[in-house]
């Protein structure tokens, strides 16, 4: 049963296969349920599979199925298979899950696009890759997912792409990844030229021969990839303005799935990062300081949609400073309640977005209530889910963060702390602003004319998803609570990293947990109250968003100013001159040159006979002269 | 023992010589031809005197065959002369330098 | 080779070589330097009878007689032909030269080529003692029979091609040389007008 694995990459690549070749044909929305019922069976052979992966014994829950041999090119061998672990397992679960419920949410969202079916051929060849990338048994295929999912990403942003600032967001995402991908090929390069293996498992069986310096280079790298994928420091610029692809794009591909696939790297060589020290220093440091950056950015956007994208990059900067403070577990257990909790929160954007007819700035919202219950009920679950109010998930599983990172660094355990309620504090100013207050949407249209008439809660297709996704935002802390570690996901993630030699066990005392966990909840109380006191009754408080904040801190006018323009000049030297007048000039030169020469030695034609005959008879002497000097 | 070879070799290459300064510096066509074929017989001689020398006779034998083809050469050289020249007072050669590169 | 100084040569040797010599020399120096094109073509006679009469010395008596025949004979008198058909009696320019090195640099390769045969052949060992190939040359009226033996069996071949060769020049000769005409009325051949350059204009 643990074989089925294989099915799960392949029924979204057949879907995709089918939808590539007739899905103009099928049209809207038979193609729509095509691509949602191909992740539906992915995600059954997911239930299938964890079924097979747990009737193993508990300590040989590692499988590899081998596809079939790929390269062959000397001492270089890689071949296609799949490892099926608890942590891979894992990742397939929810990405599968959620992927059908955004599925289905897209045939409603999607409903009267031109490209209706291009939509799902490349959702589904999205979906394909992401798992490829999670279930793969050696780094060079877990690249090529890497690089599907990139590449899908950047069509997916641009989906629009009659729409400049569209087309501009997907090349600037997929550059930014690639920037990261150095990274991941790197430490490919290291990996195999110490162990002279890609795969995984032959990997984590030679850890031996990794000297500190170079686990540390391999990390560092794998450091540098992640944080294109995951938009982390110092690459974190694109994820915002990826949001302008459709809304279930970023739920999907920027919220739950893609964004995680660093993180997931890491976990997944947790043994080569429990070797390097100093760059697990680093990780903690980057995903701590990425938390807090997104986070002040946060609680000063305008559009609902970079709200939650700044959310992401500082959730996942949570999930960073996990792995670099060794809580693995905790990690992926942030990673599984995020994915739940921040795809509501996006769909229920895309709802709303799509009830006031494509209406995106905050202050032109309010007042929900009545209009869209459905809307407004999901979206305050996956509200409070975020904020880290007990008993939603948000808070077990930030809490689980936050403890190991207090057994691993104090400091960074106090900037936790302080992003924990920064968002409780940005999270409730949208809602407040978005949801409740006045009806800011019949002041005026998104272009300045007059308001449309009434705006309307979704059709069932996006309603469902919602529903699920808040039942599981609110309930998923039950996944891992803190007195049933080893019942629960702690203990089906445990081997994986004991036997990488990864695991560090807290042994705090209970009363310690009790006392952070109270911090915690003390936090998002405050955090909520203090939005609410601030933003009720109001939308308008531009001194509330500092400049500083509304701009990203001005990064990307530093990277533009560092780097983008002193390439911009290199380019145009290169092209005028370094093009123009040295490498054509030569070419043309030399051409030239030769014509010039043609033209020169065209003189000794003259036409004249006895020219002619004077050259044979200095021929002749020549002939005379050599042969009187040579056979003497 | 009669004349040694080498004088008439040394004739040979003087015939040679002023026939080569003939066709070089002389315009008038028909000249140069005769400077040509005054070089021919320089080569005959030439051969002669070796054929006499090395006590072979397929020298004469190429005299022989070389005096057929500088008859045959000349009418041929002369038909194109009255061909080109006709009717022109002058042959020279100098004129005909329209084949310029 | 090295026998500049012989013992044997007999008076009679030197001095039918000498005159013979000075003739063919003479004869050279007129053709290169004669301004009447006819004055050239008779010192041409002079030089061939003079190489004739060299052939003679040399005991290849066959090819004497055939080069007077043939050449002074034949291809003077054709010059002749021509030199009188195309009305050759004005002078010759000799001022202009086209390439003004025209004149030194000939000079110089001239002289270098007589040098350099010269001392090739003071220098060189060209006897090589091989065996005659042809056979060898022998007493009077044996070289004719030799030449012939020669000719018609050695070379037999290349005697045939010669022989096509001739052909081939007298056909080709009466081709360049004819005009082109057609049949008038009373079955006369009417020659077309003489075009020196046909389809443009006569150069100067």
């Amino acid at each position: 049963m643990v074989y089925a694995a294989v099915l799960m990459p392949l029924l979204p690549l057949l879907g995709f296969a089918i939808l590539v070749t007739f899905g103009r044909r099928l049209g809207e929305p038979v193609s729509g349920w095509i691509g949602t019922a191909a992740i539906g069976g992915s995600f059954l052979a997911a239930i299938v599979t964890l079924t097979g992966l747990l009737g193993l014994d508990r300590e040989s829950r590692s499988v590899v199925q081998h596809l079939f041999p790929w390269i062959q090119a000397g001492g270089f061998k890689v071949e296609a298979g799949l490892l099926i672990d608890p942590l891979s397992i894992t990742m397939c679960l929810f990405i599968t899950g959620i992927s059908t419920l955004i599925h289905l949410y897209s045939v409603g969202y999607m409903h009267g696009e031109r490209d209706f079916s291009k939509f799902f051929v490349y959702l589904n060849l999205f979906v394909a890759s992401m798992l490829i990338l999670v279930l793969s048994s050696n780094l060079l295929v877990t690249f090529v997912g890497w690089e599907g999912v990139g590449v899908c990403s950047y069509w997916l942003v641009s989906f629009y792409f009659d729409r400049e600032s569209a087309a501009s967001a997907g090349k600037k995402a997929f550059t930014y990844n690639r920037i990261g991908d150095v990274g991941l090929l790197l430490a490919m390069f290291l990996v195999f030229k110490t162990v002279g293996s890609l795969d995984y498992e032959t990997i984590f069986a030679h850890m031996s021969s990794f000297s500190v310096t170079i686990a540390t280079l391999v990390a560092l790298a794998l450091l540098l990839a992640a944080a294109g994928k995951s938009a982390q420091i110092p690459l974190f610029n694109w994820l915002p303005d990826a949001m302008e692809g459709p809304t279930p794009v970023s739920a999907l591909i920027h919220a739950a799935t893609m964004v995680t696939a660093g993180v997931y790297l890491l976990c997944r060589m947790a043994p080569v990062l429990h070797a390097a020290p100093a760059a697990r220093s680093t990780i903690e440091l980057v995903g701590g300081l990425t938390a807090f950056v997104a986070a002040t950015v946060a609680t000063s956007q305008r559009d609902i949609k970079k709200v939650l994208a700044f959310s992401t990059v500082s959730q996942i900067g949570f999930m960073v400073l996990a792995v670099g403070a060794q809580a693995y577990i905790a990690a992926m257990f942030l990673m599984v309640t995020h994915a739940f909790y921040k795809a509501l929160l996006f769909l229920g954007a895309g709802s709303v977005i799509h009830g006031l007819h494509d209406e995106q700035d905050i202050r032109h919202m309010g007042a929900l209530r009545k209009v869209m219950p459905w809307t407004f009920g999901t979206f305050m679950i996956g509200w409070l889910a975020i904020a880290g109010v007990p008993p939603f998930a948000g808070f077990w599983a930030k809490g689980d963060v936050l403890a190991n990172v207090w057994a691993s660094n104090k400091l960074l355990w106090a900037l936790g702390l302080f992003t924990a309620l920064l968002t409780a504090y940005y999270m409730t100013r949208l809602f407040v602003v978005a949801f409740t207050g006045k009806p800011n949407y019949e002041l005026e249209g998104p272009h300045g004319e007059p308001a449309i008439a009434t705006p309307h809660e979704s059709p069932w297709t996006m309603r469902l998803p919602l529903i699920i996704l808040a039942v599981f935002a609110f309930g998923a802390g039950i996944f891992d609570l803190p007195w049933a570690h080893r019942d629960s996901m702690v203990g089906f993630l445990e081997p994986v990293f004991i036997h990488g030699h990864a695991f560090t066990e807290i042994h705090e005392s209970t009363t310690l947990q009790i006392i952070l966990a109270g911090a915690d909840a003390l936090v998002a109380v405050l955090g909520l109250a203090l939005a609410f006191k601030l933003w009720r009754g109001g939308s308008e408080r531009p001194e509330l968003e500092p400049e500083f904040f509304v701009n990203v801190w001005h990064w990307d006018a530093a990277y533009d100013k560092v780097i983008g323009r002193p390439a911009q000049r290199l380019a145009a030297f290169a092209a005028d001159v370094v093009d123009v007048k040295i490498i054509d000039g030569a070419v043309e030169g030399s051409a030239a040159g030769i014509g010039r020469f043609a033209q020169w030695l065209r003189g000794a034609q003259t036409g004249y006979v006895r020219h002619y005959a004077l050259a044979i008879v200095a021929g002749l002497a020549l002939l005379l002269a050599y042969l009187l000097v040579a056979v003497h | 023992m009669s004349i040694p070879g080498s004088f008439y070799l040394v004739l040979s290459a003087a015939l040679f010589s002023i026939g080569a300064v003939g066709v070089l510096l002389r315009r008038n066509i028909l000249v140069m031809f005769m400077c040509i074929e005054l070089m021919l017989n320089a080569a005959n001689l030439a051969f002669v005197t070796y054929s006499r020398l090395l006590g072979d006779i397929g020298g004469q034998s190429i005299v022989f065959f070389v005096l057929v083809v500088a008859a045959a050469e000349v009418v041929v050289g002369l038909g194109i002369v009255v061909a080109v020249f006709r009717r022109r007072s002058n042959a020279v050669a100098d004129d005909l330098s329209s084949m310029r590169g | 080779m090295n026998v500049l100084l012989a013992t044997n040569i007999t008076i009679t040797d030197a001095a039918v070589f000498t005159v013979a010599a000075l003739g063919c020399l003479v004869g050279a120096l007129g053709v290169v330097l004669a301004r009447n094109t006819v004055h050239a073509a008779l010192a041409l006679v002079l030089t061939l009878f003079g190489i004739a009469v060299l052939f003679i010395e040399q005991e290849a008596d066959f090819l004497a007689a055939v080069q007077v025949i043939v050449y002074a004979g034949a291809v003077v008198v054709l010059f002749l032909f021509v030199i009188m058909f195309l009305g050759v009696d004005r002078r010759e320019e000799f001022g202009m030269e086209v390439l003004s090195a025209q004149r030194p640099v000939s000079a110089v390769l001239v002289a270098v080529v007589i040098g350099v045969l010269t001392t090739m052949m003071a220098t060189a060992h060209w006897v090589t003692g091989a065996k005659h190939v042809a056979g060898a040359t022998h007493g009077p009226f044996q070289n004719v029979n030799d030449l012939g033996r020669s000719v018609f069996t050695t070379y037999l071949f290349s005697f045939e091609v010669t022989a096509a060769l001739l052909v081939i020049a007298v056909v080709g000769a009466v081709t360049l040389a004819r005009r082109s005409g057609h049949a008038t009325a009373d079955g006369q051949l009417e020659l077309d007008a003489f075009e020196p350059f046909p389809g443009g204009e006569a150069r100067p």
